[in-house]
């Protein structure tokens, strides 16, 4: 049988291109901009870049030692100390950039453990329900109902302060809503006659969850992961803050912050300003960036 | 194709033994005929119910028997909500039936265990109602049409790469603009067309399409339709088409079965029941099919009332709460499936046009034959 000469199958870049100028006649802009992720999205993607290879490529920079004193510096910025230095003459732009290692770590790290963790658990128990759903849901319930932040501080003063457990223990808090993100996710996606045609065709259960559900829940479970990381990070900071994440003198955003305002530093207020400033600008470019993700990927869906 | 010799048919009525059913469905015994010799797919007394809240029970499904011969095309028609899907879904146990057989090519499918079942599949595949929830949108056309092969390790990559493009051309896409693009770039009608192709991928013997066109516009539901035949006729296919719209059904379909709640209410070819319905509900159905002439009369009056809760339906006959003709014979016995003709079953107690005694029904029934909305044969234009 040769191809009927149909409107929709005739010409396919035809069909595009008349639906491309529909488009465009009808709310150009829009449906222009819905499609992008956006230059602010580009601007905290950029900007979360820097804090990253700055904190791995930290020891490479030509600047001072965190740890280093120089009593000759003054406390205000300057060429050789663009921060200034803090109260004991320390370089404050190096401790903030080796003091984003520690942030960065424990808000990457226990994110993507949470990711791994909640995330496979979430997969199988939406995919599959029944008695495996229910008692994953049932723990997921449990984490969820403690009282995070008092969770992390009488963990971290009783079982320990280095980054590691830090975040193991974010990672664990984390893991009940990243589970319930991809357990939805999941379940909508299961419902789909795609999933069902899966089946019928013979596919696995690890097939149809590994390639037709896994490429539909990794949109949501990364745009949340992001935002997941910012609060990770200031759950670090609050620890950190309170002196229960890693110990003085390894610098961290938190004991930064919170040196910055003991009474010897109270007269340059910087001190707090500066780690303060570029932990904000951090979390916000993670917020921004999970936020377009979100909305990117929603609006493709609405699409369908 | 003959009517069969009971005793040879697959699963004839002789055979059947009357089963209860749960929910207190008694299996009617079958009247002869309603199976054929040949018949590539069998569905004798299937039930499928599904739990409700507080104990009840959804009765999707109650005893329905019909076969689909090597070949045909069976259209299966009745309002949403009437059980026709899951009739579809049932046969290849996506829902699982409650009681009942299905036979698919010698093969009794519902007592297949898992990995018989999954490779039984694989010659009945599915069409589903909306094109675009039927693809994955993070996957490329070029890989979900491969996916059949691929599940099954079937040839070496460049055979399916080819088999591919064989497929996508012949659903009429131009297979080196479509082959690396996702679902969402492609219409409704286009989706439809891949659908059709991954169908295809694993040489099904049955196609159960679950009313393929009815997310479609009228103008492309023509190609989409036209498509299927060609492909029927090309790969030898046997088509169950499930579809409310009994203008779409009448065009495609050899035989024509109509459900309501559940139920079977009559089965027979298609230009047969069309001229000369024997059930009220089909004669209401067929009333309700849009008249293209404004100035046609229309001389009968729609059902009343809506379709009841399958959760509790009526007793006896299902339809005699908005069948103009309910007597009280209809509340107490449910009405079996009856050869009332050559390849004609009707489940009524009081059937119309053949028996005659109802005249002014019957002329409902020899009314003038609604002209389809949709004209299949004609090929649709490129504009």
């Amino acid at each position: 049988m040769p191809p009927s000469p149909d409107a929709d199958a005739a010409a396919l870049p035809a069909a595009g291109a008349r639906l491309a100028v529909a488009a465009s006649m009808s709310v150009p802009a829009s449906s222009a901009s819905k499609r992008k992720l956006g230059v602010v999205f580009w601007i905290a993607v950029a900007w979360i870049c820097l804090v990253v290879v700055m904190a791995v490529f930290a020891g490479l920079l030509p600047i001072d030692g965190p740890d280093n004193l120089s009593y000759l510096s003054k406390l205000g910025s300057s060429f050789s100390h663009p921060f200034g230095t803090d109260e004991l003459g320390r370089d404050l732009f190096s401790r903030v950039i080796f003091g984003s290692r520690v942030s960065l770590e424990v808000g990457f790290g226990s994110i993507f453990l949470g990711l791994v963790a909640g995330g496979f658990a979430g997969l199988i128990a939406g995919y599959m329900r029944g008695i495996f759903d229910a008692v994953t849901s049932a723990v997921a319930n449990v984490i969820l109902s403690f009282p995070a932040l008092l969770l992390l501080i009488t963990v971290a003063a009783f079982w320990g302060r280095a980054w590691w457990k830090i975040t193991l223990i974010i990672a664990i808090i984390a893991t009940a809503p990243l589970f319930y993100v991809v357990r939805s996710s999941t379940i909508s996606f299961a419902g789909r006659d795609f999933v069902l045609a899966a089946r019928t065709m013979g596919a696995s259960r690890w097939r149809i969850v590994t390639r037709e559900i896994l490429p539909n829940v990794m949109p949501a479970a990364i745009s949340f992961g992001l935002i997941g990381v910012a609060i990770a990070i200031v759950a670090e900071g609050t620890l950190s803050f309170l002196g229960l994440s890693v110990a003085a003198p390894t610098p961290s955003w938190g004991n930064i912050i919170a040196e910055g305002q003991s009474s010897t530093a109270a007269s340059d207020p910087w001190i707090w300003i500066w780690p303060t400033l570029i932990m904000f600008m951090t979390l916000l470019a993670l917020n921004i960036a999970g936020d377009r993700l979100q909305r990117f990927f929603d609006v493709r869906e609405g699409r369908l | 194709m003959t009517v069969s010799d009971p005793a040879t048919a697959p699963q004839s009525a002789a055979t059947a033994a009357p089963r209860p059913g749960p929910g207190g469905i008694a299996a009617a015994p079958l009247p002869p005929g309603l199976f054929h010799d040949g018949a590539v797919l069998t569905v004798e007394h299937l039930v499928v119910e599904f739990p409700a809240p507080r104990g009840r029970r959804v009765h999707a499904v109650s005893d329905v028997s019909f076969d689909v011969r090597d070949g045909e095309t069976l259209g299966l028609v009745g309002e949403s909500g009437c059980g026709k899907s899951t009739t579809g879904r049932a046969i290849i146990r996506v829902d699982r039936p409650t009681s009942g057989r299905v036979v698919f090519d010698g093969t009794e499918l519902t007592a297949l265990g898992p990995e018989a079942l999954r490779r039984a599949r694989t010659r009945i595949q599915l069409i589903f109602q909306d094109p675009i929830s039927s693809l994955n949108p993070r996957r490329r056309v070029r890989d979900i049409v491969a996916e059949p092969l691929a599940i099954w390790q079937r040839g070496t990559p460049a055979e399916r790469e080819q088999r591919v493009r064989d497929a996508i051309t012949a659903v009429g896409l131009d297979y080196d603009a479509a082959a690396d693009r996702r679902p969402h770039e492609f219409s409704g009608g286009q989706c439809q067309r891949i659908s059709i192709a991954r169908a295809l991928m694993l040489d099904p013997k049955v196609v159960i399409c679950d009313e393929p066109v009815s997310a479609l516009d009228v103008s492309v539901q023509a190609q989409i339709l036209n498509l299927l035949e060609d492909m029927k006729a090309r790969y030898g296919l046997t088509l169950l088409f499930i579809a409310h719209d009994l203008a779409v059904v009448r065009n495609i379909s050899d035989r024509v079965a109509v459900m309501y709640l559940g139920r079977l209410c009559e089965l027979g070819p298609s230009d047969d029941v069309y001229a000369r319905p024997a059930h009220p509900y089909t004669v209401a159905l067929l009333a309700s099919i849009p008249e293209p002439d404004p100035a046609a009369a229309r001389n009968v009056t729609p059902i009343a009332g809506d379709i009841p809760s399958p959760i509790d339906p009526p007793s006896g006959c299902r339809f005699r709460t908005r069948c103009p003709f309910a007597q009280q014979r209809c509340t107490d016995e449910v009405p079996p499936l009856t050869a009332i003709g050559p390849e004609r079953f009707v489940a009524c107690h009081f059937p119309l046009a053949t028996s005659g005694p109802r005249s002014s029904a019957g002329s409902a029934g020899s009314s003038p034959e609604p002209a389809p909305p949709i004209q299949v044969d004609t090929p649709p234009t490129a504009p």
